[in-house]
């Protein structure tokens, strides 16, 4: 009986330990053994993954007393979720970032500054491209790795355009010569269920392209104020909101069915913007080698939107040690050839870029690199995650047709502004 | 780990249960059990208190409070709940929990429906049936939500395709605001159908085949029958599948969560509670109020469950 109750006290003492656990505050982490760790790397990209397991693979090679954990998870749950474990100090010992959420986790001191990485030295900004610098830089310190970046190019089906009748698209082409083609399109071969264009109806692969191109802007440089009752604001949502109330493109019940990048690679829509991640998504269509892509159709002015990821090392994390050394190979060229070579995503590394083009030498990949030069960067502020949900649920009305661009751009720029001023 | 040591010293701690030839528990021996039946319902008791009682206090405090991006929470006093009145997000998830408790308890009388055919004295492949409608039950739903969602799809779903076959042009199911909540219950039904079907099945089996004897010799048809005898005399089982149909239906979330999910633009308009306190807690991180609406489900569960008791009165016969 004795040794029962000994065996209970001990599992209970277990269990209330256990218990404590999931409620610690955040901010401890340690240096830990730079030779012989296990970590957790975060990723939300599946089509990434056997890039991720190879680097993987090369960096444990030379480091066997380290082995590195790959979790991926969807991108719709991957900010959740890691919120979640930053909250109960158990995030991953280092995950990939975006713009959006950067500041949210750097004002909350969740991540290492990289100046307090023993491998600090090893990791020279003037690798990567100054923008993306900047974008993981908070209050004077650099927090992030650029991995990769994205601008927005114009895909075509010469298929469909020959079909049609019509010329491709050239290199200066107008937004309204984009709209009239479109339309065109959906009028001749609309009775086959063939559109003349598709969105993604995120902002990145849409209106945060449309917006600039019409002269308009998101979110005001110090990320105080809303843009969207600007009038070339709402010109370059209407842009879109035309498209989808002209037939050119699918409804946006078709378009939450079936994704624009769906239709558009299963050869049911002629063009499409879309930003250079979607490169992997495209090279597995069928009409792989009937698609093209050009510079974006050009508004009042030649504009896309651009923004990049990084890799981050948590303030939690108790290998700090170990994960830099992993942070500084993923920055290595040797990491970012690999990136390039897969096609998946534009590397930051400098110089390493041309690798990527070649990747898939049927397409004229260039465009998306020549875009970095006319490109805006993403727009965000502390707390971006707030404000996009009411992107999302205001303009699904102006996609709808229940409301004019007017109505939604007044609308959503008032939530906005009351959302950005708690921040 | 901790718990199956408890588990594993418990059952070899039988002693404490004389289990002689005699057999059975004797009266008098219990005052002498001592500590030991304590300790038997510990692990139960600990596993409720640590992973239930102890939350579920913690979520009325911090429905008081604020917190923060990352944790840490302030003590706000009432006014989460001063939020929670006057919430429009909080009234439409509400009308929208009740569309889908509503539609799900149309399953009742399909149930008994089949529960019936399939009782039928000499049905044949009653096993295969019973199997095919209980298969539903012990899928997943994560992975019944997406194949419903390729169905449901608005272009080429196989849904809509069988509708146009007989010149009915389908909606976009699960992208129109409005029918999207009715098309993710449609399939909570088929998923609880099983289940229910079990239940009233044994209901029926339940009823004395002699009262039937009777009524048949007083000349009462097929129909009469069933309203007069089966009806009635199923009602306790259909009382009991009626409180778990409405206490689930208000919990309703992982069909929502992938059949609509983040990205669809509906999803908004046809939140329930659940999912409006997943949206609040995980994805704003707003957790101090996520925790007030939790309790508002809490309540309206305990009172709606409370009704249906008080109301059972009139409806129900214990024979």
């Amino acid at each position: 009986m004795k040794k029962t109750m000994g065996i209970v006290a001990l599992s209970t003492a277990a269990l209330l330990t256990l218990s404590a656990c999931g409620g610690g505050a955040s901010g401890g982490g340690s240096e830990g053994d730079a030779e012989s760790a296990e970590l957790t790397y975060a990723i939300w990209d599946k089509a990434q993954a056997p890039v991720v397991e190879e680097l993987v693979a090369d960096f444990t090679a030379e480091n066997p007393g380290i082995t590195v954990n790959v979790e991926v998870t969807p991108y719709n749950q991957y900010f959740t979720k890691l919120q979640t474990q930053a909250s109960s100090g158990t995030a991953p010992d280092i995950f990939w970032m975006n713009g959006p959420n950067f500041q949210l986790y750097a004002s909350n001191g969740q991540l290492t500054p990289l100046d307090e990485l023993p491998n600090a030295a090893d990791i020279d900004p003037a690798n990567y491209p100054q923008a993306l610098n900047d974008l993981y830089t908070f209050e004077g310190s650099r927090y992030g790795v650029p991995k990769d970046f994205d601008t927005v190019g114009f895909w075509y089906n010469k298929a469909i355009f020959d079909q049609a009748g019509m010329d491709y698209p050239t290199e200066d082409w107008t937004g309204e010569e984009f709209t009239t083609t479109a339309k065109a399109i959906s009028d001749t071969l609309g009775d086959e269920g063939i559109f003349g264009t598709a969105w993604d109806t995120d902002g990145q692969a849409s209106w945060y392209n449309t917006v600039p191109q019409a002269g308009g802007w998101v979110i005001s440089e110090d990320s105080t104020t809303s843009g969207y009752d600007d009038p070339k604001t709402i010109e370059g949502l209407d842009f879109i909101a035309q498209t989808m109330a002209n037939g050119s493109s699918p409804t946006i019940e078709q378009l939450t069915d079936t994704a624009g990048s769906q239709w558009f690679a299963s050869g049911k829509a002629a063009m499409m913007y879309s930003p250079s991640y979607m490169v992997p998504a495209f090279m597995d269509s069928e009409f792989k080698d009937q698609i093209d892509v050009a510079p974006l159709p050009e508004g009042e002015q030649a504009a896309n939107v651009t923004h990049g990821l990084a890799n981050v090392v948590s303030a939690d994390s108790e290998n700090k040690a170990a994960a830099s050394r992993f942070l500084a190979f993923l920055g290595s060229e040797e990491a970012a050839q690999a990136w390039a070579e897969s096609g998946a995503v534009i590397p930051a590394f400098n110089g390493s870029q041309d690798a990527w083009t070649e990747s898939n030498p049927q397409w004229n990949l260039q465009v998306f690199l020549d875009a970095a030069e006319y490109s805006v960067s993403y727009p965000i502020s502390k707390n971006t995650a707030e404000w996009n949900a009411l992107e999302t649920e205001i303009l699904s009305g102006l996609w709808a047709g229940n409301k004019t661009a007017e109505e939604a751009g007044a609308e959503l720029a008032a939530a906005m502004n009351e959302s950005l001023s708690k921040e | 780990m901790a718990l199956s040591q408890i588990n594993r010293t418990s059952s070899r701690g039988r002693t404490a249960f004389p289990s002689g030839p005699g057999g059975g528990l004797r009266r008098g021996r219990s005052k002498n059990d001592g500590v030991a039946p304590w300790l038997f319902i510990l692990p139960t008791f600990l596993g409720i208190g640590i992973f239930f009682l102890w939350p579920m206090a913690q979520s009325v405090y911090f429905s008081f409070t604020e917190w923060g991006a990352f944790g840490g929470n302030t003590w706000t006093g009432l006014e989460n709940y001063r939020r929670l009145v006057s919430d429009a997000d909080v009234l439409g998830a509400l009308m929208n929990t009740v569309v889908y408790a509503g539609v799900s308890l149309l399953s009742i009388p399909v149930a008994i429906y089949l529960a019936g055919l399939i009782n039928r004295p000499g049905l044949r492949f009653k096993g295969l049936f019973r199997t095919l409608y209980f298969l539903p039950v012990i899928t997943m739903p994560a992975a019944v939500s997406i194949v419903w969602r390729i169905m449901y799809n608005g272009d080429f779903g196989i849904i809509n395709y069988l509708l146009s076959t007989v010149g009915i042009q389908g909606p976009y199911w699960l992208a129109t605001p409005g029918v999207a909540i009715i098309a993710v219950a449609l399939v909570g039904i088929w998923t609880s159908l099983g289940m229910n079907m079990i239940i009233l099945g044994a209901g029926l089996q339940g009823i004395p085949t002699e009262i039937y004897e009777a009524a048949e010799l007083d000349g009462a048809s097929p129909w009469r029958q069933f309203r007069a005898i089966t009806v009635p005399l199923l009602t306790p089982s259909i009382f009991f599948v009626t409180v778990m149909t409405v206490i689930g239906s208000f919990k309703v979330f992982d069909l929502l969560f992938v059949m609509l999910g983040a990205g669809n633009p509906v999803t908004q308009a046809s939140q329930t509670l659940v999912y409006l306190f997943y949206d609040k807690a995980f994805i704003a991180n707003d957790k101090g109020y996520a925790a007030a609406i939790g309790l508002l489900l809490l309540v309206l569960i305990a009172l709606v469950t409370f009704l249906q008791f008080r109301l059972q009165k009139k409806w129900v016969t214990y024979a």
